[in-house]
């Protein structure tokens, strides 16, 4: 088991708010980690053969290969923010490659937090090789203190190889005035599996994200999950997109959103481009105080033989299910959190216990304050 | 066990029960027959507490406890349990989750339970979700097993259940209005809405009440009126306008 990390500095309490984004600095259940605090790399190793954890830096001067997959899914061009981390001279980051076949059973944590009310920037480069498997939980949170001016900038790079898998689960603990922009994009191979599950209960002023995975390979398979609760003040721009360009690639799309008082985008995009391909786009949103869920799911197919398919709804919680579950003696309250915490119940398919657990736990938190 | 008194209930701005008066004493089950739409179900649910159902008039007691300004989960709680004909369908609420949710500390063993209603397999399904007419009242029943009320309303608890599936739900009915023990030692009551008279095989009714237009119009032996109703319909009932 790799040693506990040592964070300088750091208060109960924002101990207690990294551990809700899955962060386990006893490494108890943990294979490998890598943990920036604002531009401060404390951290970056791995115990498991055949997986590096390095630095963006470390890694570059390392692999020089790996400039090869650099800004190559993610356009330096893109938009400011892209623009923002490309211009870095000191860039930061992680990098980490499961080399082939190899695989871990516990997951590497990736901890991005910030503790000052500035930009953050972060340039990652995740890479399964042939028949690797990768499972990541990426915990990102800020001090309760952080005030206005904090911002985290992220690209991600994935690569998925032939039959290789990706898991990346990521976990927001963010503050009402820290402004969020991930950039990523995933490529995958043939029999490839991605599977990218984003969970935000907490406040946050912005986040804006659409991840893009494109489907290169025969039978890959791409499934983006999204849980999210937007408190009054959050504006949320979410969505992921999937493109599907070879024969047997699948994706799914999954959102569940729920505003208590704040907005929420919920965005999809599903492209078949070639035959015998498939994608389900599914977005489900509640209103339980008056907030906006905006939901833009768009379908898109230009041959014969791609199968698509889209489900959005958005409403409010029904009186009688909640009288339902009263007249089984349960108070209006419990019967509101009993069937909240249902329509927050994705279980996905491919992802270990541990990580499923995880995403329960984030659940948990937000159940016991009165979701 | 249960006293009803002048109901009067109105369902938005129409009243469709007038000067209900009904008394089920401890032990005794009694069957509610009638007509599609003459009420009955509209008197299960005021009886259960919801809150489409107006009571604007009248009394309910229970245990000797006036019930009538009662939310649903204080009756719940206080021994009130009912079997639903069209239970809400609860997306992503596994049916599993929602009878520990019911069991609160109580030390069931739920698999077991479950497994003794054939519902074993349909512990990690979402609630309602698909289910068939006769495992939708397996799961009613399941979840009554787990309650374990004192009085016990069934809505139409054979309907769309093949005969196979009535006599499982017919014998754990009887067991959860204890008709396994002696008439003396029996303390659990029962309302029964029934069309067929299926379950009467079952439960052994004490009392039979036909409702008509709200009202609740006679009295009676459950298996004299059903035979009476199966031999020349609702029509006298109807017009019957002196209970």
């Amino acid at each position: 088991m790799p040693s506990p990390i040592k964070v300088p500095d750091l208060s109960k309490t924002d101990r207690d708010r990294l551990a809700q984004t899955g962060i386990d600095l006893s490494m108890t259940n943990r294979c490998g980690s890598y943990l920036q605090m604002d531009q401060d790399i404390v951290h970056a190793e791995c115990g498991e053969s055949g997986i590096e954890v390095l630095s963006y830096k470390r890694a570059m001067e390392k692999y020089d290969w790996l400039k090869d997959y650099a800004w190559q899914v993610v356009s330096p061009e893109k938009d400011e923010i892209t623009k923002y981390v490309a211009a870095q001279k000191d860039p930061k980051g992680y990098v980490i490659i499961a080399h082939k076949g190899s695989n871990n059973v516990l997951p590497i944590q990736a901890c991005l937090y910030l503790g000052k009310g500035q930009i953050q920037h972060v340039h990652n480069i995740i890479i399964a090789e042939e028949g690797a498997e990768l499972h990541i939980i990426s915990g990102c949170a800020s001090g309760a203190h952080v005030g206005k001016g904090g911002a985290h900038y992220g690209i991600s790079e994935f690569y998925v190889k032939k039959n290789a898998k990706i898991s990346f689960t990521m976990i927001h603990n963010w503050s009402e005035d820290i402004e969020v922009f991930p950039r990523s994009a995933s490529v995958i191979e043939e029999n490839g599996v991605f599977l990218s599950n984003y969970v935000c209960m907490q406040p946050v002023k912005k986040v804006q994200m659409y991840p893009t995975a494109t489907l290169k390979g025969t039978n890959s398979v791409a499934r983006f999950s999204s849980i999210v609760i937007s408190t009054p003040g959050s504006h949320m721009d979410l969505g992921s997109r999937a493109i599907l360009e070879a024969p047997g690639a699948s994706a799914e799309l999954i959102t569940r959103a729920i505003t208590k008082g704040g907005t929420i985008i919920s965005r999809g995009h599903i492209n078949g481009k070639i035959a015998g391909t498939r994608g389900h786009l599914e977005c489900k949103g509640l209103i339980l105080k008056d907030g906006r869920i905006y939901a833009i799911p768009e379908i898109e197919g230009s041959v014969v033989g791609t199968e698509l398919s889209h489900e959005a709804a958005v409403g409010k919680l029904a009186r009688d299910e909640i009288e339902y579950l009263m007249s089984r003696g349960l108070d209006e309250d419990e019967a509101t959190a009993t069937i909240i915490r249902g329509f927050l119940d994705v279980k996905i398919s491919g992802l270990p216990d541990a990580l499923q657990k995880q995403i329960d736990a984030s659940i948990d938190v937000a159940e016991k304050s009165g979701f | 066990m249960l006293q009803i008194k002048n109901l009067h209930v109105k369902v938005g701005d129409k009243e469709v029960l007038h000067d209900i008066n009904l008394t089920i004493a401890e032990g005794e089950t009694h069957v509610l027959l009638g007509p599609n739409g003459s009420g009955k179900t509209t008197l299960l649910m005021t009886i259960m507490g919801f809150s489409n159902y107006t009571i604007t008039e009248g009394k309910i007691l229970f245990k000797g406890e006036d019930v009538t300004s009662m939310h649903a989960h204080e009756r719940a709680q206080r021994g009130i349990g009912m079997m639903f004909q069209r239970p809400p369908t609860i997306s992503g609420l596994k049916l599993g989750k929602m009878l520990t949710a019911i069991s609160h500390t109580k030390d069931e063993n739920i698999p077991e339970l479950a497994k003794s209603v054939h519902m074993d397999k349909f512990l990690e399904r979402d609630i309602n979700k698909g289910f068939s007419g006769g495992e939708i009242k397996r799961s009613e029943v399941l979840q009554l097993m787990i309650q374990n009320p004192d009085f016990v309303m069934l809505d139409e608890p054979e309907s769309g259940v093949d005969l196979e599936n009535i006599s499982l739900i017919g014998t754990t009915i009887g067991s959860l209005l204890e008709k396994d023990k002696h008439l003396i030692k029996r303390r659990k009551s029962g309302l029964v809405i029934t069309h067929t008279g299926y379950i009467l095989d079952y439960i052994d009714a004490d009392k039979g009440h036909v409702m008509c237009d709200g009202q609740i119009r006679c009295h009676g032996n459950p298996r004299e009126i059903l035979k009476d109703i199966k031999q020349r319909g609702y029509r006298e009932c109807l017009e019957c306008r002196h209970p």
